[in-house]
């Protein structure tokens, strides 16, 4: 049976983290996900499960943490908010760049700068076109629930692991600090050495006889040595996505229009999608869980059965840019969001499509 | 059945934690609960609110424009939220410290005198629990039973001692809530 439990969506993350059998979690707080590593601190699972809990003297640190310990084969993760996860961009690329997987929790705030602690989804770019040097991707999950905060640990981390690449939870000051109910599952046991050894045989865990070093670098000084580098990275995001798209949609098989929303933009706007049914405007919603890998064929699909499309985002509008790569110009796609922290209600966002995409 | 709240007033006051029982009873009453608080740059004394939704059905938006009921506590709190409540919706509001009281006559509105009642049972502390009783004796949406049970789960074991001093100032606010009509 699982268990159940109210909590907030960084508490969720932090319960999660020790469940799944993660092996250490590397941070430095930040509002407004600061509840991680209290919970983790408050939970003591270094007692338990014998994960580390470290709070590192910078969010520079936690991320070269991270890639020492993805380097010898260990579930390691870190969480912070946007300003922090700009400090992390470096390692993070680097991480990318020696293909490690490891998970990152980006509980997004109002910026630019040090900007404000409300909710924002201002890091859409950051998260999904680089963030960092290169050219590499990012595995994002955009949760719009506490469940899913406590689900995409587990998910981040598998995917992770299968592709041997960074994954991102790009989260918002709302999922995280709002509770809802939550179902956990059993305690998974911590991975042994022999278990990391069988499944992760790239990684730094120590030389045997049987077999050449290990090396785990993001270096290649020759240009053709990089070049193949690039060109099999490159091969690995074309394959993640076909593979790995994930989405979701309300009430779109009648739609004349759609909403496309990620995160808690998404659960305001189902609700706007109410309203406006109500009022007899049929409208669906399309909400995409990976945001790298994008669901453009998914999207592009609509484009012979709906009108028009709004996408509403905490920012000024840069998953809009993907939604258009989607549609190629085939429907109108307008953006509504509001910035700096501030949070759209139902009825604005209901509003914003009889004006911007019906009326408009 | 679904119900959305707005729980308004000063930091300390017990404005979230009294939405997270709340909250906590809607689970245990097997409702889908959702609990949004305002966490700006607040402190003690600064203001404070939560947003609580207790429904039979999945819950979409957790940030509301407008409410069924409003709690509100301070004078800050009745400017910004007595217009938020839909029409035909509740207010319920805590006298003390109030200059301009409500004055819609589309709404139910209900006065408990929580702090001044707190004073009187000699434990300031239970000042929330008698708002959420005042709430509950309107609207019997989670049964007495469940309530104690989220007051179980929502405080720390070693609290689990003022358990029967909330629950008396819960029922305690069930007498003491009255309805006020708006007179020209």
């Amino acid at each position: 049976m699982r268990e159940l439990k109210l909590m907030k969506g960084n508490e969720a993350i932090a319960e999660a983290a020790i469940r799944y059998g993660v092996d250490g979690y590397f941070g430095y707080p930040i509002t407004p996900q600061s509840e991680v590593m209290e919970t983790l601190m408050a939970m003591r699972p270094w007692e338990t499960t014998g994960m580390v809990v470290l709070q590192a003297e910078s969010e520079v640190a936690s991320i070269n943490m991270l890639y020492g310990g993805a380097g010898s084969g260990k579930r390691v993760m870190t969480s912070s908010s946007s300003p922090g996860i700009s400090l992390m961009q470096e390692g993070i690329s680097y991480i990318a760049g020696a293909e490690l997987p490891c998970v990152i929790v980006n509980v997004v705030r109002g910026g630019p700068g040090l900007g404000t602690i409300q909710p924002s989804q201002s890091d859409y770019f950051q998260a999904v076109k680089g963030g960092g040097h290169g050219d590499y991707k990012l595995i994002v999950l955009a949760p719009s629930s506490v469940q899913e905060m406590v689900d995409f640990v587990g998910l981040a981390f598998d995917l992770a692991f299968k592709y041997r690449n960074p994954a991102m939870i790009l989260s918002d000051g709302v999922i995280g600090q709002m509770m809802e109910k939550v179902e956990f599952d059993e305690y998974k046991p911590r991975w042994t050495r022999e278990e990391i050894i069988a499944k992760n045989p790239w990684a730094a865990t120590g030389k045997p006889p049987t077999r050449e070093r290990n090396i785990i670098t993001s270096l290649h000084l020759q240009a053709v040595d990089q070049e193949k580098q690039n060109i099999k990275l490159q091969a690995k995001y074309k394959e993640i996505q076909e593979k790995e798209v994930r989405y979701e949609t309300y009430l779109c098989d009648d739609a004349e229009y759609l909403i496309v929303a990620f995160g808690s933009s998404a659960r305001i706007s189902k609700k706007s999608v109410e309203i406006a049914r109500e009022k007899g405007i049929k409208v669906g919603l399309l909400r995409p869980i990976t945001l790298f890998p994008f669901p453009y064929k998914e999207i592009g699909a609509y484009t012979d059965q709906v009108k028009g499309i709004l996408t509403v985002e905490m920012n000024a509008g840069q998953m809009v840019e993907d939604v258009r790569l989607a549609v190629e110009g085939k429907v109108k796609v307008e953006h509504y969001g509001r910035m700096g922290g501030m949070i759209s209600s139902p009825d604005e966002v209901e509003n914003a499509l009889e004006e911007l995409i019906i009326g408009g | 059945m679904k119900e959305e709240i707005i729980i308004a007033g000063f930091g300390g006051q017990g404005v979230l934690s009294m939405g997270k029982i709340l909250a906590y009873s809607g689970v245990m009453q097997g409702m889908e609960v959702s609990w949004m608080p305002s966490y700006g740059p607040e402190m003690r004394g600064g203001t404070a609110n939560v947003t609580v939704i207790l429904s039979d059905e999945p819950i979409s938006s957790p940030i509301l424009h407008e409410f069924d009921t409003a709690i509100i506590l301070n004078q800050q709190s009745m400017d910004k939220f007595e217009k938020a409540v839909k029409p035909g919706g509740t207010l319920i509001y805590d006298g003390n410290g109030i200059t301009h009281h409500p004055s819609r006559k589309d709404i139910n509105i209900y006065r408990v005198d929580a702090t001044a009642e707190a004073v009187k049972m000699r434990s300031v502390k239970t000042f929330n629990m008698i708002v959420l009783g005042a709430y509950l004796k309107l609207k019997n949406i989670v049964d007495m039973e469940n309530v104690l049970k989220g007051l179980k789960k929502s405080l720390p074991e070693r609290h689990h001692h003022l358990i029967p001093m909330n629950e008396k100032a819960i029922l305690r606010g069930g007498e003491i809530i009255q309805e006020i009509s708006v007179v020209e």
